[in-house]
């Protein structure tokens, strides 16, 4: 069984360490063609909105980057569980890398909202239940943000913001149920799986570019962030001296 | 250790304590009366407030009393023996958020016409009122429980404990308002009330499993 295999390698941080590389490298280009292709094809080519003139363009960074945080959230509610169960040093890793990431992204999102909500609502903040939601997960990685640098042990760190994220995921649809319910202002989601797009698609082909673009992003970053880290961790195994001093001074072996 | 054991265990420690019971709420009528002082007087609006100013004011009560759930115990090392010779650790978590709640949940509850009466909201509104904390209470003891759980081995871990439950504790918050304001406008909020219910019970089954695992991890950084 190869996913077996696969799942007993990725117990290795120095596996990881080495095949990582040309993913990233991939993920990296094909975040840059689609990030580029997208912004340029959203912002110039894509028609005007008939109420929203061009200040609806904002939604070209503004859906992405709320779509992409709370996956971001979901993986690290995933890497939690596979920690717990697994003891994956692999999964702490991967926690360590999608909270910076996540902070930033969550704040992107809430930043362009607002860029967004000032010409077609009239505010720069409203306490709308989608907003609401954004901000309240922005609060929960915050919290695990926060935790994670309370604790020193590198194992009870990880396990303790495992539980957290876990804890956090399963609460979110609740959260945003909840929210939904109290107070909306957001238009419904204008693109679903299920039903057909209320959007031209000239209009939606460059948010789906950028949506893409997005995740190979995340991914990218995500991976590159995962490698520092582990680098970190094992600098004092014997892999990562000999990389490093392979790098520097190829006559050490004498 | 039996049900009945661990109960009469949990009850003796919390009524020999009775301070951790009662600071809490005389935090809570603190809170209101600051509240009612800070507002306009005669303010026909405070009505429409008060659902949530309640449900805030119980949340933060909330949050006092769990940050002493394990403390004392973990301190003297009763928690770590509990946890190791239990024959089901969750069951022993369990009845301790249970005796939890009856001393804050419950007891708000008991409490809630007072409250509305400090508040000013309409008389019509109790019932539901009571209702609603009956339903939602449990939810907040429950995963409040997880984080108090994880926080308990730092010696300040107050803070880093509102940062973490009160964003999970938004839901409660929001049905809760919701149930009083219907109430006071004079609809029926069952739905809201089947909302908390359901939160608690959420709540219920996966709250002492975590709580369970963030005591382990407490006690391993002893």
């Amino acid at each position: 069984m190869w996913i077996k295999e696969l799942w007993h390698k990725l117990g290795s941080p120095r596996w990881f360490y080495q095949i990582s590389s040309p993913w990233i490298i991939g993920f990296g280009v094909a975040a840059l063609v689609l990030l580029t292709v997208g912004v340029v094809w959203g912002l110039v080519y894509a028609p005007q909105d008939y109420q929203q003139g061009n200040s609806f363009r904002i939604m070209y960074v503004h859906v992405p980057a709320a779509m992409v945080s709370q996956s971001v959230y979901l993986g690290m509610g995933v890497a939690g569980f596979v920690l717990f169960v697994w003891r994956m040093k692999l999964a702490d890793v991967a926690i360590a890398a999608c909270l910076p990431f996540g902070i930033m992204l969550t704040a992107l999102a809430l930043f362009t909202g607002g860029v967004w909500g000032r010409p077609t609502w009239g505010t720069w903040w409203e306490w709308d239940g989608r907003t609401v939601s954004t901000l309240v997960l922005l609060f929960l990685y915050i919290g695990i943000y926060a935790l994670r640098e309370a604790i020193l042990d590198t194992e009870l760190r990880g396990r303790a913001s495992a539980l957290v994220a876990m804890v956090g995921t399963i609460n979110i649809p609740i959260i945003k149920y909840s929210v939904d319910w109290w107070s909306t202002l957001h238009q419904p989601a204008s693109i679903t799986l299920t039903d057909k797009p209320t959007m031209p698609p000239e209009m939606w082909m460059p948010l789906l570019v950028m949506v893409l673009g997005i995740y190979c992003f995340a991914a990218h970053n995500i991976m590159s962030r995962m490698r520092v880290e582990i680098l970190n961790r094992e600098s004092k195994t014997r892999w990562v001296r000999n990389l490093m001093v392979t790098d520097t001074k190829p006559i050490q072996n004498v | 250790m039996n049900w009945r054991g661990l109960f009469t265990r949990e009850w003796r420690v919390m009524m020999r304590n009775r301070a951790g019971v009662l600071n809490p709420m005389a935090f809570m009528f603190l809170a209101v009366m600051l509240f009612a002082v800070g507002s306009p007087l005669q303010d026909e609006s405070r009505a429409q407030y008060g659902g949530a100013v309640l449900w805030l004011i119980v949340l933060l009560t909330n949050m006092l009393s769990l940050d002493a759930l394990f403390r004392r115990d973990y301190d003297n090392g009763v928690l770590e023996q509990m946890i190791c010779s239990a024959q089901a650790p969750f069951l022993v978590v369990l009845m301790r958020v249970f005796v939890q709640w009856l001393g804050s949940g419950l007891l708000i509850t008991l409490l809630a016409p007072l409250l509305c009466l400090f508040l000013g909201l309409p008389n019509s509104a109790i019932p539901t009122t009571m209702l609603a904390l009956l339903c939602g209470t449990p939810a907040l003891s429950l995963l409040g429980a997880v984080g108090a759980a994880i926080t308990v081995g730092f010696s300040r871990g107050g803070i880093l404990l509102g940062l973490l439950v009160l964003p999970l504790f938004l839901p409660v918050l929001v049905f809760g308002a919701s149930a009083i304001n219907t109430a006071i406008v004079g609809d029926g909020s069952s739905a809201q009330l089947f909302w908390l219910a359901f939160i608690s019970m959420v709540a219920l089954t996966i709250g002492p499993f975590a709580t369970t695992q963030g005591l382990k991890i407490s006690l391993q950084m002893q």
